[in-house]
């Protein structure tokens, strides 16, 4: 089309006011020197100093890096061997089964997620004795859970798309299925573990709903703990901790989107090479 | 020795089934214990009576053991069925927003530069990455009677609509209005991205073949684009609608407590009524009632899509 689409990069810069006109509204508001959250009372920083001072914060902080961590980590493990499974046994009892259980997390509503896994936790506290109490362990093995499937979907789809006959050649040639594994199939797979485990650390530290049902007394992790002082009302801290967690999360999304794109362009450029060395 | 021997046969048994079991057992043990036991326990739990004991429920003593009451209170209590009613209309109503803000978008992603693409698909990924949480907070700081954002609605209200009274803000907290706002707000990235991946492998060619045999531009969208796009607006559809009837956190902060949505109730009976089995009666419905039909409609659409696709 020779003509600029005038009208439809009109409808794209006001779906991108309306993205953003909100965030940055946080932004600027929390610079704002009143008390009220949204009236302009003159410049300060003095939310940013006493949001420091907040042990309570950065304790939740702290919590939910640690159970973003610990439960990216397991999920990508458990989600890479369910995707494996998948992909490359077609045939083993209760594949059905298993290919449902793998994709209903996906699709049910995170409210039944949430009670379930609560109501599992306090029945097994009352047959088995475990677990005693509900915290760190129980919000992990909730989010590994939730966030394990995501990994199986990318890594599922990355092994649907590459060639099984290189797997094959090296299982003819001798190789110990083992050795396939750790040789052709992580490597190939490599990109999609990153993404996979990037995908369930976003989930873990972000959740509210999973956590909030299966979290205890001595957890609150920092949804949780916006999540109980926004049910309360609006408080100007508030702006200052979502201005960091905003350029936090912005700075690394972006450095990590120029990084994919500088190494496709370089896989391009080589591709290209090879191609012209040919000829 | 007991351990050793265990120990042994654990032994024994991988050498014989190999590294191939472990593979498939230890996601499915994990997903059988983790995921689809507590799913049975709703089951069952929908099928018990609240009581004044620790866990909140009795099953029977004789025989049947189970109650129906639950289920028929269901049907008694309007609040449900209103509550269900209300969850259905605001996750289509949010939906067809997304669509309509969504497809301009997307199709204006497809039809820039290179660079420009990049760039904007950043622009479009980059909230969703930021908390879910924070995104509902700031809509709450905007939609409150004092801020900047009302402040200019109302006085945009009161020169264009010119009437007796004039108001002194607009009431947008607490409403199904300012739940179905954020929700729009937070699933308008699920509805862009597949439209985009979906408008983006058109074949441009039809377009221009069209545009050159005279037809208006319009109309070549009307004909070949928005037929060839329905599959790109199934998905975002699905993304969209699928968790927006089960939301839990926008309606309980933003929305009407007299009139809540499904995931709200389901919310409020087990923690503030603490009756479990009601709650779990509800999920088991919501499940029954919404999310069935759409995976079974995505199941028989994929089946269709792959007998009408050419075989190579």
């Amino acid at each position: 089309m020779n003509r600029r689409p005038v009208f439809l990069i009109t409808c794209l810069c006001f779906g991108f006011a309306f993205f953003y006109i909100p965030i940055l509204s946080i932004i600027v508001f929390s610079f704002n020197k009143s008390r009220l959250v949204s009236v302009w009372g003159g410049f300060s920083t003095q939310w940013y100093g006493k949001l420091f001072e907040n042990d309570q914060i950065i304790e939740a902080a702290k919590l939910s890096l640690s159970i973003a961590l610990v439960s990216a980590t397991i999920a990508t493990i458990l989600g890479t061997m369910a995707g494996i499974a998948l992909a490359r046994f077609k045939r083993f009892r209760g594949r059905t089964l298993f290919s449902g259980l793998v994709t209903a997390p996906l699709i049910m509503p995170e409210i039944i997620t949430g009670i379930s896994s609560l109501m599992l936790f306090i029945l097994m506290a009352d047959w088995i004795g475990w677990p005693g109490e509900r915290g760190f362990t129980t919000v992990t093995i909730a989010h590994i859970t939730f966030s394990m499937t995501y990994v199986t979907t990318i890594i599922h789809a990355r092994l649907s798309s590459t060639d099984i006959s290189i797997e094959e050649a090296a299982l003819d040639l001798g190789s110990r299925p083992w050795q396939v594994l750790t040789d052709i199939t992580l490597p190939v797979i490599a990109p999609a573990l990153l993404s996979g485990w990037l995908l369930a650390f976003t989930i873990s530290i972000d959740d509210v709903v999973i956590t909030n049902f299966t979290t205890g007394p001595g957890a609150t992790t920092l949804p949780i703990l916006i999540w109980s002082k926004v049910k309360l009302g609006v408080t100007p801290d508030i702006n200052a901790l979502a201005t960091m967690i905003i350029l936090i999360v912005g700075v690394l999304v972006v450095t990590a989107g120029i990084i994919m794109h500088r190494a496709e362009a370089r896989r391009e450029r080589d591709i290209q090479m090879a191609i012209n060395a040919n000829t | 020795m007991a351990s050793g021997s265990a120990h042994f046969r654990l032994k024994q048994w991988f050498h014989r089934t190999g590294w191939r079991s472990t593979i498939i057992a230890t996601p499915y043990v994990w997903l059988l214990a983790f995921f689809f036991l507590p799913f049975l326990i709703v089951l069952v739990m929908s099928l018990a009576t609240q009581a004044d004991v620790s866990p909140p429920f009795a099953f029977g003593a004789e025989w049947p053991y189970v109650t129906f009451d639950n289920i028929a209170r269901l049907f008694e209590d309007s609040l449900y069925i209103r509550a269900y009613l209300i969850s259905i209309s605001n996750a289509a109503i949010t939906t067809v927003i997304c669509l309509i803000i969504g497809y301009p978008m997307a199709l204006c992603l497809t039809r820039v530069g290179k660079t420009w693409r990049n760039i904007f698909l950043m622009l479009v990924i980059l909230p969703f990455w930021t908390s879910f949480l924070l995104r509902v907070y700031a809509w709450i700081g905007l939609m409150g009677t004092n801020s900047w954002f009302n402040k200019g609605l109302t006085f945009l209200y009161n020169t264009l609509v010119p009437s007796g009274s004039t108001l002194t803000s607009i009431p947008m907290m607490n409403s199904n209005f300012a739940v179905i706002l954020v929700m729009v707000y937070c699933y308008l990235p699920f509805m862009v991205l597949p439209l985009y991946a979906n408008l983006e492998r058109l074949d441009f060619t039809l377009n221009e073949a069209s545009m050159d045999l005279g037809s208006r531009p319009w109309r070549v969208f009307l004909d070949i684009t928005l037929p060839l796009s329905i599959p790109g607006i199934i998905a975002g559809g699905l993304l969209v609608f699928i968790p927006a009837s089960g939301e839990f956190v926008i309606p309980s902060l933003v929305g009407d407590a007299s009139d809540p949505m499904i995931g709200r109730v389901i919310g409020d009976e087990f923690t503030a009524a603490r009756d479990w089995p009601m709650a779990s009666t509800v999920a088991v419905a919501l499940l029954i009632l919404l999310v069935l039909p759409t995976m079974a409609y995505t199941h028989f659409d994929s089946k269709a899509q792959a007998a009408r696709e050419p075989n190579p």
